[in-house]
């Protein structure tokens, strides 16, 4: 990273995956494009994650992006999975009660309805593809496109096909945007037809009015017990806490990588930008785990971390242009969801730069949803 | 430090090693070793230094042969990522290593 930002229609502030995508999308449709990245590309919220790629159904908007997001990883990954560490593991959304039961039901439909495979599991079928899970749940919906992949990689992934079209990255902290420009921490002014601010969490700092806030997340990974798990293993409760707009929570999820270690998770926590691990949370979100599957206690943890979301007080990423601002598209405020819905959002915003049809509507991830 | 392991190995032999020999399994096959053997020596003595493998499928053994290292693990009866240099070899003991692994 060390070219100089001139000529270009596109200039892209921030490289973790949404970033890499939309310079990906920008440049396949023959924009020039610079990304600007401060660290490393993919090191921030795109390298704490699960890279989970699941389809979440909490409103039809989710439902659209994260199925047509899912489907774009698919084509992505395509034949050469191990690029990507990709697992077609299959989410498993585990039902504690007959409550949440009968959640996994309404869910099985909402999928359904939509096109995605599922099947519902009795108590049987659920201990039979997972035999770690503790005696008396009531079963669980299994989704079967679901998978994963190793961000960082997708992300440099992405930016490599980027700069084999011609886009350069440039390593600098952007300090402020301007009107078709960013101003770098050097003092220096960059102009572009298009300013793309895909920094996720760091968004609001450059743009104060965006209603985008740091959400906190631990995980921890275990040395390799092949095996242990066999799909992504997420509570139903966990739609309770994911989307809370407020508090600490903690919820059950697992995820078996491809190297035999299981990624625990899953934590969250406002209020603080401080990616230090919190022994207390910590312990309280591995707790959890162990009530869902007690063998865990028994495995090794290697490491610790922590990352921050970029959260909107509704849940759905700002993916279109600044209402105010000109040159300026946001693609930013993809929560815990950004690996899965960041090729989606790419689509879309190059299709909007580009006054193309998109596939889905654009409308509800319009950031002037929130009159910033 | 190493006044302290002499006492546990005296400790380990008065606690009921029997006598001069105890028998383990390596990978299935029987190997008999002196009382205070560790696992990874007698991992060299079968014949097969390696005790594990990478993601890659490359072959691993003890390196640092005092707890550091990490590459002399081994699943010993049954359990999983167990330090072969800091275990004792006792006898009816099953070890399992990366060796009949197959690389990738």
């Amino acid at each position: 990273m060390g070219h100089q930002v001139n000529n270009t229609d596109v200039i892209v502030v921030g490289a973790g995956i949404v970033g890499a995508a939309c310079a990906d999308a920008l440049s396949e449709r023959g924009l020039r494009v610079a990304v600007i990245e401060q660290d490393i590309a993919g090191g921030g919220a795109t390298a704490a994650g699960m890279g989970h790629l699941v389809v979440m159904d909490d409103n039809a908007a989710e439902l659209a992006l994260s199925a047509y997001s899912v489907a774009l990883w698919n084509d992505l990954v395509g034949e050469r999975p191990q690029r990507h560490e990709y697992s077609g593991c299959g989410t498993i959304w585990v039902a504690a009660d007959e409550e949440e039961m009968d959640a996994a039901r309404v869910k099985a439909q909402t999928l359904s309805a939509y096109g995605v495979t599922c099947e519902l599991l009795s108590p049987a079928a659920l201990y039979a593809r997972e035999p770690q899970l503790r005696a008396g749940l009531a079963g669980g919906l299994l989704v079967k496109g679901d998978g994963l992949v190793y961000p960082p990689k997708s992300a440099r992934i992405l930016l490599d096909r980027a700069m084999r079209r011609g886009a350069i990255t440039k390593r600098a902290a952007v300090t402020a945007i301007e009107d078709h420009g960013v101003v770098l921490a050097d003092g220096t002014r960059h102009q572009a037809q298009h300013i793309v601010l895909a920094a996720g969490s760091r968004s609001s700092a450059l743009l104060p009015e965006l209603p985008v806030q740091p959400k906190k997340g631990h995980i921890a990974i275990t040395d390799r017990y092949p095996g242990f798990v066999r799909h992504q293993l997420v509570e139903l409760g966990y739609i309770k806490s994911a989307h809370a707009a407020s508090g600490d929570s903690v919820a059950f999820n697992l995820q078996p990588r491809p190297t035999g270690q299981v990624l625990i998770g899953s934590s969250r926590q406002f209020d603080t930008i401080d990616t230090a691990v919190e022994p207390a949370m910590l312990q309280r979100m591995l707790r959890h785990a162990t009530t869902f599957t007690p063998a865990l206690a028994q495995l090794n943890v290697l490491r610790c971390w922590t990352g921050l979301r970029a959260a909107t007080p509704d849940g759905l990423p700002l993916i279109g242009p600044h209402p105010a601002r000109r040159g300026l598209w946001l693609a930013t405020g993809h929560e815990g969801l950004g690996i899965t819905t960041s090729l989606a959002t790419a689509q879309l915003l190059a299709g909007q730069m580009q006054g193309e049809s998109t596939r889905i509507s654009i409308n509800p991830y319009l950031p002037r949803r929130f009159h910033v | 430090m190493f006044e302290f392991a002499a006492h546990t190995f005296a400790n380990n032999r008065a606690n009921g090693d029997k006598g001069d020999s105890l028998t383990l399994s390596i990978n299935a096959r029987a190997i008999t070793v002196a009382p205070g053997v560790s696992v990874a020596a007698a991992i060299a003595m079968a014949g097969s230094i390696v005790t594990r493998r990478s993601v890659g499928g490359a072959a691993r053994a003890p390196l640092c042969g005092m707890g550091v290292c990490q590459e002399c693990r081994v699943t010993i009866d049954g359990r999983p990522h167990q330090l072969s240099c800091q275990t004792l070899c006792a006898d009816g003991m099953h070890v399992q290593t990366g060796a009949l692994e197959r690389a990738a």
